[in-house]
C-alpha cells in the first residue's frame, strides 16, 4: 500500500504574492507530500472543488492580504457544502496574534505566520492526521 | 448519506453521481488498498464507452492550457470530460508538486467536468502504474471524453499509446531540428500533432519537419519493450496505406486558436477508430498488455511469497560476487516455485 498525503495548496482573494505559498509547496514536496498546487485567484468555491476532486487529507490556505477573517469562514462553508467538513484547514500568512483565537474558532486548525519553518509545518500536519487514530 | 466506507457503497454513488464517492474511488485504486480490487472489478463492467485521448510532449510545449481549450471546445458540444494529469513524483523524497490544475482554472465550477492529478509514484513511463485503472473509473462514472496528460516527457516515453485510443503529441516551435522528428520514439505514436505556440517564430519550419517526417512514411512497428522491465508493450498496428495519416494543426492555447480544429480531428479520429474496426483491435492490445502486466506482478508476488526471504539474500549475494549470473539465479529461483 502506497498511501500518500495529499495536501491542497490555494491562495484565495485577490493578493497576488504566490512566493509564501510557493516555498511552503516545495518544503511538503520535499517531506514526501503530494501537494496540489493551485495558484492564485482562487474563489471559496474553486478551492472545495479541488479539494473535492483531488480527495484532499489537508486545505492549506495562504493570505497575505489581510482579508483572512472575511475569507477563511467562506472557504470553511464551501468545504462543507462540498461534504468536506471533515478536512483540516490550514492558514499561512500575516495574521495579527488576536486574530489567531478566532479563526481557530472558524474552524482553522493551524495557523503558521513569517518565518515559520516549514518543518514546524510539516510536523503539524503528521500529528493532525495520525489524531484520529 | 450513502456509505462511503464499503466498496458496494462507494460504487452505488458514484453511479448516483456523487463526486466525492468518485474521488474516494480513485484514491482507493491509487492507493492499491485493500478496497481497490473490489472497486475496480464492480467499475470495469460499466467501462468502455468514453473516448480516451492522450496528450504527451516535451516539458513547456503547453500541454495543460491545450487541455483546458481541449475540455472546454467538448463542452460546448454538451460532452462531459474526465481529466487525469499525471505529474512526477521526486525519486529523492517521493513527494510530488502537482501543477496542472493552475493552467485549467477555465474549468472550476462545471459539474460535467472532473479533474484528477495523479503522481508518477515511481513509474518512469510518462504515466502512473495505476492511471489506467483511473482512467477506466471515469470511463465507468460516465464521462464522455476521458483526458490524460503525461509528465513532459522526452523521446521514449510512449506508453500513454497502448492506454489512449487517440494520441495527441503536443510540440512547440524551436525546441530541435528535423533530425529530432525523425529519430524514432515519440513521434511514432501521434495520431495528432499539435503545434503548440504557433504565434511564436519557427512554427512553419516545425510543422515542416513533422510533414517531412511523416512523408518519409511510417513504421511497422507493433510492439515495443516497456522501459527497463524487458515487458513488451503493444502498439497500435499501424494504419493501411489508405488510412489514417496523423494531421499536423497549429494551436495557440493560450488565445483559443486553433482549438476546434483540433479537437475536429480527435471526433474524426474517433469516427476512423470505430468504421475501420481499430477500435476495438486497439481495445484488445490494451487488454492484453494490462492482463500480461498484472499476470507478472501477481506471479512475481507469489514467486517472491514461496521462497524464503534469506535463500533469496543468499542468491543476491551470489549474484553481486559474481559466483552465478542474475539470469541462472532467477531461473533457478522459478525452477523452484513450479517444481
Amino acid at each position: 500500500m502506497d498511501r500518500k498525503i495529499r495536501i491542497l495548496v490555494a491562495k484565495p482573494g485577490l493578493d497576488g504574492h504566490d512566493r509564501g505559498a510557493k516555498v511552503v509547496a516545495r518544503a511538503l514536496r520535499d517531506a514526501g507530500f503530494e501537494v496540489i498546487y493551485t495558484g492564485i485567484r482562487q474563489t471559496p468555491d474553486m478551492i472545495a472543488e479541488a479539494a473535492l476532486q483531488e480527495d484532499v487529507d489537508v486545505v492549506g490556505l495562504s493570505i497575505l492580504s489581510g482579508a483572512h477573517m472575511a475569507l477563511v469562514p467562506k472557504v470553511r462553508e464551501a468545504l462543507t457544502t462540498a461534504g468536506l467538513e471533515d478536512v483540516p484547514l490550514l492558514l499561512g500568512g500575516i495574521v495579527p496574534d488576536e486574530d489567531i483565537p478566532v479563526l481557530h474558532q472558524m474552524g482553522v486548525r493551524g495557523v503558521f505566520g513569517p518565518g515559520t519553518p516549514t518543518g514546524v509545518i510539516v510536523d503539524f500536519i503528521h500529528n493532525e492526521l495520525r489524531e484520529p487514530l | 448519506m450513502p456509505d462511503l466506507s464499503t466498496a458496494s457503497g462507494l460504487v452505488a454513488a458514484l453511479n448516483e453521481g456523487n463526486r466525492r464517492a468518485l474521488a474516494r474511488v480513485i484514491s482507493h485504486i491509487e492507493n492499491n488498498d485493500a478496497l481497490a480490487q473490489p472497486l475496480l472489478a464492480a467499475l470495469y463492467p460499466q467501462a468502455g464507452a468514453a473516448h480516451l485521448i492522450g496528450v504527451t510532449g516535451a516539458p513547456g510545449t503547453g500541454k495543460s492550457t491545450l487541455v483546458n481549450g481541449m475540455a472546454l471546445a467538448f463542452r460546448q458540444q454538451g460532452l462531459t470530460v474526465g481529466i487525469v494529469a499525471v505529474d512526477p513524483t521526486s525519486p529523492f523524497s517521493g513527494g510530488a508538486l502537482l501543477g496542472d490544475r493552475v493552467r485549467m482554472r477555465d474549468l472550476a465550477g462545471d459539474p460535467g467536468i472532473f479533474i484528477r492529478s495523479m503522481a508518477t509514484r515511481g513509474s518512469l513511463g510518462g504515466l502512473a502504474q495505476t492511471t489506467a485503472d483511473v482512467v477506466m473509473t471515469l470511463d465507468a462514472a460516465g464521462f464522455a471524453r476521458v483526458i490524460i496528460e503525461t509528465v513532459g516527457v522526452g523521446q521514449s516515453e510512449v506508453e500513454i499509446a497502448s492506454t489512449a485510443h487517440t494520441t495527441i503529441v503536443v510540440e512547440a516551435p524551436g525546441l530541435g531540428d528535423e533530425v529530432q522528428a525523425i529519430k524514432a520514439g515519440i513521434l511514432e505514436i501521434a495520431d495528432i500533432f499539435a503545434v503548440n505556440k504557433a504565434d511564436r517564430e519557427g512554427a512553419d519550419r516545425t510543422v515542416m519537419a513533422l510533414q517531412m517526417m511523416l512523408a518519409l512514411g511510417g513504421t511497422g512497428h507493433q510492439q515495443i519493450l516497456h522501459h527497463g522491465r524487458m515487458l513488451p508493450v503493444d502498439l497500435p498496428p499501424a494504419p493501411p496505406a489508405d488510412g489514417w495519416t496523423p494531421p499536423i494543426h497549429k494551436t495557440v492555447a493560450t488565445q483559443n486558436q486553433g482549438i476546434a480544429a483540433l479537437v475536429e480531428a480527435i471526433e474524426a479520429h474517433r469516427g476512423y477508430l470505430q468504421h475501420s474496426g481499430l477500435r476495438q483491435t486497439r481495445d484488445r492490445l490494451r487488454a492484453a498488455t494490462e492482463l500480461r502486466m498484472i499476470l507478472r506482478d501477481l506471479l512475481l508476488q507469489r514467486t517472491l511469497a514461496a521462497i524464503p526471504a534469506a535463500d533469496i539474500a543468499a542468491l543476491v549475494h551470489a549474484v553481486a560476487a559474481r559466483e552465478i549470473d542474475p539470469y541462472s539465479a532467477a531461473q533457478r529461483l522459478v525452477a523452484r516455485t513450479t517444481s
